[in-house]
């Protein structure tokens, strides 16, 4: 059952064609890993479908409503929700009050202490319930890529869209993220991951949407578009085609 | 600081403004109607320049719109506290209206706006001439009994307002708004990806900011009984403002009515012994908060300086 | 009103505007450059004003040959508030940079006023009128134009030749990438608040020889700054003359339409209007916030 459909979707700056002519939907419940080369659209086409954006044409739907035209807050409180490659807290407030303000406005709490609860619950479940009262701007880079998580789940989310959330991190780091993202969609959230470590993306995602100049080149399930041609080209190269053909042949692909 | 500090401490100076006709000189009971008058003034500054962070530079205008709101209301034959009535929702009106265009900006152009807003509406009257008088000003009907009498009057009208704005602001402060205008200030655009309307939330805070401000200047001028343009649409008093909330520490409940006290008791020092310069020490006030308190008084860290004063002992309690 | 009659307009608002260019751009480059508003600034222009009248009145030194001292003497004391008071709050919220240049402005306004009166002073040359092709341009002003255009092109050269003028530039684009480059970034604020005091203090030189000097105006001066900026956009010299130009233009029409008193309205609505709807200014130039 597709949850979020975008519908012919194009965005101009000036004369510039960002995204052209996108159409993809995401069904219920998957994880879908959307990757290219930087420059891509991939940040530009989550700020469409959230709403940070307008689309110079085309449309969104979200459970069936036409949300083209929503605010970014609107997005939030529907349940559309996403991290930001740089993380964006509020500095001076407490991790907890960070993550209660989102649970407060997009997750539709009823009040101030109903919102710190639903909090502590996120910061127990991405591990920051030590660092509650400490402000935000005290965390490591770790630390605040977990705390946008937590904000974000904080929302209720339908569908999570998560803007590079590896990055900066050390393969121990990775591993933690990727058992809470795990851990997510176990919960029935709908997942769209950009990414460009190809480990993680064959390891979380069930489906692969592949972007380039603003467009779609490339759609399905990992082993797949993994030996595309035309995504060798424009984004894997040769050698890690080869690479990352191997592996994924080996099954160490797609959690079902 | 402790809430319950908080609110005491503003009963006492509540009380010390109310009584001093009982033992203070005329003189003294005017000042503490200034004092409440800008106490108000300055709470509602807070609610746009202290929780929502945006550098408003318009409460002049505010003021000055309900100074001629309430004059003009009043010549028109309505009772001197419904004609209060009328400047207030209609200097609410006013700023719900700009605030939804002007608050689309940020940073200096914000405060450059709304510094232009001031100017323009003191043209707008100044040029309307028919309906206000112009740069000759309006009369208003003066109350009976003197000026002292009057005078005490208008301080419990001036401390009522200053308690009104005051118990608002412990709401917000409180609230759901509150902690969406704290959002909005430290990232505007992740409180809006947090589901803040942040547009909603700039407009209300703009609007509490100005209301006040149209019952304090229609009170005003009442008092007076005169007002003119240039006068109800000062540049002094709408950067004073900003720097009382400044001084006592923006974004807090007390802050504003500290800052007030602060700034006014120096204003009164300084004032009193030299005229032809007041605006210099103004502006040299001015400088010295910007460079020594950056968080205004109440982030000066008071357990800090009594454990250095006090030697160790204090501090290990 | 004819043709001819137009025309007088026009030209009046262009020689009006480059005097309006020279007057905006020094507040354009702090602007830009330091991203402080400089409430100093109509006062620094009328104490360019003040310092030629006196040359003027009470030693008969001319205010051309007053130029220099005053472009000299203005830098001196732009260069050392810049360092000794405005480097401290230069990364502060707006809130603070103005409202401290505002304080700073108070005292200096106040002095002016106590030391020199608001009394307006004048600088009488009674250089006369030219006439070319019906239109007539009174000579102070045309002097005017000319000084203003030749100092704002004497500074875009500066700004784009100079190793100073690339260094500010750079600034200007990234305050952080010019320090890892080895610009020192204190320096540069100090030197480029220094050039916005200059020109401040040369506009006043210039418009002491056309206009009444009396610290009343500082505030009318300062709002025309900050309008210019926002028509024409920040930091640059080619923003402040398309501004001052537009402006110039703009109030000289409206002055002839709804009186010389509204012609200083039309500015500020002008500037709204366009702070909502286009904030960087016709020449697209991107101003921080």
């Amino acid at each position: 059952m597709t949850i979020l459909v975008a519908e012919r979707v194009s965005r101009n700056f000036g004369g510039i064609r960002a995204i052209d002519d996108l159409s993809f939907a995401l069904n219920q419940g998957e994880i879908v890993a959307l990757i290219g080369p930087n420059g891509a659209g991939k940040t530009t086409l989550v700020n469409l479908l959230t709403g940070v954006l307008r689309p110079s044409s085309g449309h969104i739907r979200f459970e069936g409503a036409d949300v083209t035209a929503q605010r970014p807050f609107e997005a939030a409180r529907r349940g559309l929700a996403r991290t930001f490659q740089i993380v964006q807290p509020f500095p001076r407030m407490s991790v907890l009050e960070n993550v209660a303000a989102a649970a407060l406005f997009g997750g539709k709490q009823e009040s101030v202490a109903a919102a710190m609860g639903v909090a502590r619950e996120q910061l127990e479940f991405t591990g920051l319930t030590a660092f509650a009262d400490r402000p935000a701007s005290a965390l490591t880079l770790a630390g605040r890529k977990r705390l946008e998580l937590a904000k974000s789940m904080a929302t209720s989310p339908k569908v999570l869209m998560l803007d590079e959330v590896n990055a900066g991190l050390n393969s121990g780091e990775i591993d933690g993220a990727l058992a809470l993202i795990h851990q997510i969609a176990d919960r029935g959230v709908t997942i769209l991951v950009i990414e460009h470590l190809m480990k993680v993306v064959l390891s979380l995602a069930q489906r692969v949407l592949v972007l380039h100049h603003g467009q779609l080149i490339a759609e399905g399930p990992a082993q797949q578009v993994v030996r595309d041609p035309r995504v060798v080209e424009a984004y894997l190269g040769e050698k890690f085609a080869k690479r990352f053909g191997v592996e994924a042949a080996q099954g160490e692909v797609a959690h079902g | 600081m402790d809430r319950r500090l908080q609110y005491i401490l503003f009963a006492v100076w509540v009380l010390a403004l109310a009584s001093t006709p009982f033992w203070a000189s005329n003189y003294i009971v005017r000042l503490a109607v200034v004092v409440a008058m800008y106490s108000a003034l300055t709470l509602s500054w807070n609610f746009i320049g202290g929780f929502a962070g945006y550098p408003s530079f318009s409460t002049a205008a505010f003021f000055g719109l309900g100074c001629y709101a309430g004059a003009l209301a009043q010549r028109a034959g309505i009772p001197m506290v419904l004609a209060w009535g009328v400047a207030t929702l209609a200097t609410g009106a006013f700023a719900a209206a700009l605030g939804a265009i002007i608050l689309r900006l940020r940073g200096h152009y914000f405060a450059i706006g709304s510094i232009a807003v001031v100017e323009v509406v003191r043209l707008v009257i100044s040029s309307w001439g028919s309906l206000t008088g112009g740069g000759d000003g309006l009369n208003l009907p003066l109350l009976s009994g003197g000026p002292n009498a009057v005078a005490r009057i208008f301080l419990i009208v001036m401390v009522t307002l200053m308690i009104v704005t005051f118990l608002i602001t412990v709401y917000v402060d409180r609230s759901r708004l509150g902690f969406g205008l704290r959002c909005i200030q430290q990232n505007e655009d992740a409180a809006n990806m947090a589901g803040v309307n942040i547009t909603l939330y700039k407009v209300i805070a703009y609007t509490l900011s100005a209301l006040f401000c149209g019952t304090v200047g229609a009170a005003y001028a009442s008092w007076t009984g005169y007002i003119d343009p240039t006068d109800s649409f000062s540049i002094i008093m709408t950067v004073k403002v900003p720097v009382m909330c400044l001084l006592g520490g923006p974004g807090t409940v007390l802050g504003p009515v500290i800052g007030t006290a602060a700034f006014t008791l120096l204003e009164e020092v300084f004032w009193a012994n030299f005229l032809d310069y007041n605006r210099a020490i103004l502006g040299a006030v001015i400088v010295i908060l910007i460079f020594f308190l950056p968080g205004g008084l109440l982030a000066i860290s008071y357990r800090g300086l009594g454990a250095r004063l006090f030697g160790r002992r204090k501090a290990a309690a | 009103m004819n043709a001819m009659g137009q025309l007088q307009t026009l030209v009046n608002g262009i020689v009006l505007g480059t005097l309006y260019a020279c007057l905006a751009v020094g507040f354009s480059l702090v602007w830009g450059v330091l991203n402080i508003v400089n409430m100093l600034h109509g006062s620094l222009i009328v104490l360019g004003g003040y310092i030629t009248y006196f040359a003027w009145h009470s030693y008969g030194i001319h205010p051309l040959l007053a130029l220099p001292a005053v472009a000299l003497l203005m830098y001196a004391l732009g260069y050392v508030v810049q360092l000794l008071v405005i480097n401290k709050v230069v990364h502060q919220p707006v809130l603070v940079t103005m409202t401290l240049t505002f304080g700073l402005d108070l005292i200096l306004y106040n002095f002016m006023t106590v030391y020199y009166t608001a009394t307006p002073r004048r600088v009488t040359l009674d250089l006369g009128a030219t006439v070319i092709g019906g239109i007539a341009i009174p000579f102070d002003r045309m002097l005017g134009m000319v000084l203003a255009l030749v100092l704002t092109g004497l500074l875009y050269v500066v700004m784009r030749r100079s190793r100073v003028g690339r260094a500010i530039v750079a600034v200007r684009m990234d305050s952080a990438a010019a320090a890892l480059m080895g610009i020192k970034v204190n320096r540069i604020y100090a030197i480029t608040f220094g050039i916005g005091a200059l020109m401040a203090g040369v506009t006043g030189v210039i418009f002491a020889m056309v206009y009444p000097v009396t610290t009343n105006l500082t505030g009318i001066y300062l709002g025309k700054a900050f309008v210019i900026c926002v028509i024409g956009g920040l930091g640059s010299v080619q923003g402040a003359l398309v501004g001052g130009i537009v402006l110039g233009i703009i109030e000289s029409f409206a002055g002839q339409f709804f009186g010389p008193q509204h012609a200083i309205t039309v500015g500020f609505l002008l500037m709204l209007v366009l702070l909502v709807v286009k904030p960087t200014g016709l020449t697209g130039i991107k101003g921080y916030e």
